[in-house]
């Protein structure tokens, strides 16, 4: 092989593997990422049922029930809406009526989520960021003062 | 008083970086050794002092010194004694305090190897170490000061995150850090090599212990991260691509491939300039990692102790040293000479490869956890990308290395034979595929990606060893022949072997999590539920009380077909000084699979949710990692590294072998 050739081996290799992986990273990002909403996104955007997302928002009290075999349903809210969670599983430790939660499922109908996954989290001050968002925008936010003290 | 003697020393540390920095960096432009030799001595003070101060904070820790806001913030006076020692780095200043530390560390041991490297790399080595200690040390005492006062000082502390109260806690940290920090030394390598303008074999041979060491370290830090969120979040699962997972994985897999491209660079003296490159973006992927895990841009299940004002610091560190170094690296490269071409088909081709997979799966692990970042500041809109898109992206560009790896490692330098190469694996490749149809016909109608992924591990595992055998043995070899050959190879093969064994270990126990089974029940006591052959029994829940939390503890009966094979504990723990409840996972290790119990919050009616998981084979994917590590330090002690190579001074100089 002259120089040449080896040179162009070489280019045409990168070359080939850097294609594979934009392709790859093209086609992953249509179909793989997922979008954050809060219950009053999905009646603003009105997106459609069937679709994968997550849902953020607070939990609202009293509205937690728990049937046979790890069956749960509750309420997440926001200011101006509520959805309907249904959910089979273990909830996270840190999981509490009144407080901020992430689901990430599938939307049944404009008002009812079948989540399959609740996230946690490992502080208890701790509210999720895409949730504190939410909050402030639509000026429910309490601010860090009202909250528990801080610890850092 | 101590504690203020530790802010001291911090800051005392921070005026001699700035000596270091200056006077080495000076000293190699003039060459003057004079100037040269304040490095080493000043690397040394440093490290003192940085030590002094980290002894400190630990005195404050250990007396339980309430007068302290770090360790009012994160420690009690109730807390085990291990624990108010690991609390120390369980924070953010005291973090970057260990981590700092680590640096000064790495930097003294340069500084002591003053015969096994030349003096002008040394002096810019040195002086490109303190502008990284400089800037974290800068950062620490403006933004993060672990040894600020509290007045008036509270009688009692506000604990530490019981998550973090564990012994997994103890060594991760360190660990993981001693890895990022290690290949910062690969970076200041990189750029004195740069300041000087000339790169040779001989940096390759001073470089690579220590990203072999780095790696490492980095591997265990990983691998003992990821079983500590198994057992410790009780999700049952051990990695979730999350952003805090990926940014210690980026730069393990840029370490990987510096690792591999020094070793054609030490052999062959080519791929120098890529080398160079390497080095200096496999330590922007550990200040990107210290900078996502520590500004909370991102969000995590994994984060503790995120504070956003400190983040815009980070960047600016982040942006000045991967800039710099870039922009240095865009200005002095070009006068590098060039190594000369090589053979597509040899063993330095396939490492090339080896390059452009590692290089390029980090890119997308790269895209993948900064995309939602770069999207939510340009649109607002806030995504997620998770799993399927790393299962979709990453594994394809994996799998062809895995595959490659076992013929890249039977190529020879220079000029390869690839049928010969794949002549020597025909064993192995049989082998594996008997191995992946037995599987597949034994276990069918189950997974196909489980004999699959065990099929390439046997493959891997059989095919690096494959090595050891074609080197000592040849037909009509007496077999005590054979294993004396075997056992008089270079340490680095063994190294090499056990590493990339390692790697098929892992990749058997990741395949077999697809024949995990798991089951979901709300069970009271005296029921049952089931997954798989395995069942649980629920005997009682009982309370408990210990020093600084309450738990009801569920005990159950596992049964394997019917038949008792032992009993385990699964805890609901409440920390009572910051009222946190925590799972702790029961686990029973059966062979190299576990048994794997979560508990939910246990009703009124004494019902508790319960999840119980068989996971086969699990063990593998830690055990493997291990090994990966274990690899790389027998390498480490290959006799061409313990004797002090490049100038054979005197006796046998300490090779600059990192911390072991």
């Amino acid at each position: 092989m002259t120089r040449k050739q080896r040179r162009l081996t070489l280019i045409g290799f990168a070359g080939g593997i850097l294609a594979l992986a934009l392709g790859l990273v093209l086609y992953a990002m249509n179909d793989t990422i997922v979008f954050f909403n809060s219950p009053a996104d999905i009646q603003a955007k009105n997106v459609q049922p069937g679709t994968r997302l997550r849902l953020g928002g607070l939990v609202k009290e009293g509205t937690v029930q728990r049937g046979v075999d790890q069956q749960i349903s509750f309420e997440v809210m926001d200011a101006q809406a509520t959805m309907q969670v249904h959910y089979k599983g273990l909830l996270p430790d840190l999981f509490r009526e009144g407080q901020g939660v992430i689901a990430e499922g599938i939307l049944e109908s404009a008002t009812v989520f079948r989540a399959d996954s609740v996230l946690a989290k490992h502080d208890e001050n701790y509210m999720p960021r895409e949730v504190a968002d939410t909050l402030k925008k639509q000026g429910h936010w309490m601010g860090e003062a009202n909250a528990a003290p801080k610890t850092q | 008083m101590i504690v203020e003697a530790g802010h001291f020393a911090l800051a005392l540390a921070l005026g001699l970086s700035l000596i270091q920095f200056i006077v080495p960096l000076w000293g190699a432009r003039a060459n003057d050794p004079v100037l040269m030799s304040v490095g080493p001595v000043t690397a040394l003070a440093v490290f003192v002092c940085i030590a002094f101060s980290f002894l400190a904070l630990t005195v404050a820790y250990v007396t339980s010194d309430f007068s302290v806001a770090n360790v009012v913030a994160n420690s009690h006076s109730t807390k085990p004694l291990i624990y108010k020692i690991s609390g120390v780095w369980g924070n953010h200043e005291g973090s970057m305090l260990l981590w700092v530390l680590i640096l000064a560390l790495f930097g003294s041991v340069v500084a002591l190897s003053r015969n096994s490297i030349p003096m002008r790399l040394q002096a810019n080595t040195l002086a490109v170490q303190a502008a990284v200690t400089i800037a974290f040390l800068l950062f620490m005492l403006l933004t993060s000061n672990p040894f600020t006062r509290i007045i008036p000082a509270p009688i009692e502390g506000q604990d530490l995150n019981p998550l973090l109260q564990d012994p997994g806690l103890a060594i991760h940290p360190p660990l993981l850090y001693i890895g990022y920090v290690g290949f910062s030394i690969s970076f200041a390598f990189a750029c004195a090599a740069l300041i000087d303008g000339r790169i040779d074999a001989v940096w390759a041979r001073i470089v690579r212990p220590w990203t072999l060491g780095a790696w490492a370290f980095l591997t265990l830090g990983i691998a003992m991260g990821s079983y500590w969120a198994y057992y410790e979040l009780g999700w049952g699962g051990w990695w979730f691509w999350d952003p805090v997972e990926n940014a210690s994985l980026m730069p393990w897999l840029a370490g990987t491939a510096l690792l591999h491209s020094t070793v054609v660079m030490e052999k062959r003296d080519a791929l120098k300039v890529w080398t160079i490159l390497l080095a200096i973006l496999t330590f922007s992927l550990s200040l990107l990692g210290t900078f996502l895990v520590r500004s909370g841009v991102l969000t995590s299940v994994h984060s503790f102790a995120v504070d956003p004002e400190r983040g815009t610091f980070i960047l600016a560190i982040l942006i000045l040293f991967i800039g710099g170094s870039l922009a240095l690296f865009a200005w002095r490269a070009p006068m590098l000479k060039q190594g000369g071409l090589f053979a597509p088909v040899s063993r330095e081709g396939a490492l090339v490869l080896n390059n452009l997979f590692l290089s390029t799966a980090c890119a997308t692990v790269l895209i993948g956890t900064l995309y939602p970042l770069a999207l939510e500041v340009v649109t607002g809109e806030k995504i997620s990308v998770g799993e399927p898109f790393f299962n979709l992206t990453f594994i394809p560009l994996v799998l062809p290395l895995l595959l490659l790896l076992p013929l890249g490692q039977t190529l020879a330098w220079k000029r390869g034979n690839f049928l010969g190469s794949a002549q020597r694996l025909y064993a192995v490749f049989g082998i594996s595929l008997v191995t992946t149809v037995a599987l597949f016909a034994f276990y069918y109608g189950g997974p196909v990606a489980a004999p699959l992924g065990i099929g390439l591990g046997v493959y891997l595992v059989l095919g690096s060893f494959n090595e050891i055998v074609t080197r000592s043995w040849s037909k009509g070899t007496p077999f005590a022949v054979a294993r004396r050959k075997a056992a008089n190879l270079p340490r680095s093969t063994w190294g090499t072997v056990l590493a990339h064994a390692g790697v098929g270990l892992t990749v058997i126990g990741i395949a077999a999590t697809a024949w995990g089974v798991e089951g979901l029940a709300t069970v009271k006591p005296g029921e049952r539920l089931k997954a798989g052959d395995y069942e649980a029994r629920l005997e009682r829940v009982i309370p408990r009380t210990e020093a600084n939390f309450r738990e009801d503890v569920a005990v159950f009966t596992i049964y394997l077909q019917g038949h008792e094979v032992g009993t385990l504990e699964s805890m609901k723990r409440l920390y009572v000084t910051r009222g946190m409840p925590t799972t702790e996972a029961g686990i029973m290790t059966v062979g190299l699979g576990q048994v794997y119990v979560s508990l939910g919050e246990p009703q009124a009616d004494g019902s508790v949710g319960v999840r119980l998981y068989y996971k086969p084979l699990v063990l593998l994917i830690w055990i493997g990692s291990v090994i990966m590590a274990l690899g790389g330090g027998v390498s480490l002690t290959d006799r061409r590294l313990r004797i002090g190579a490049p100038v054979r001074a005197k006796t046998s100089a300490a090779a600059p072998v990192p911390a072991e």
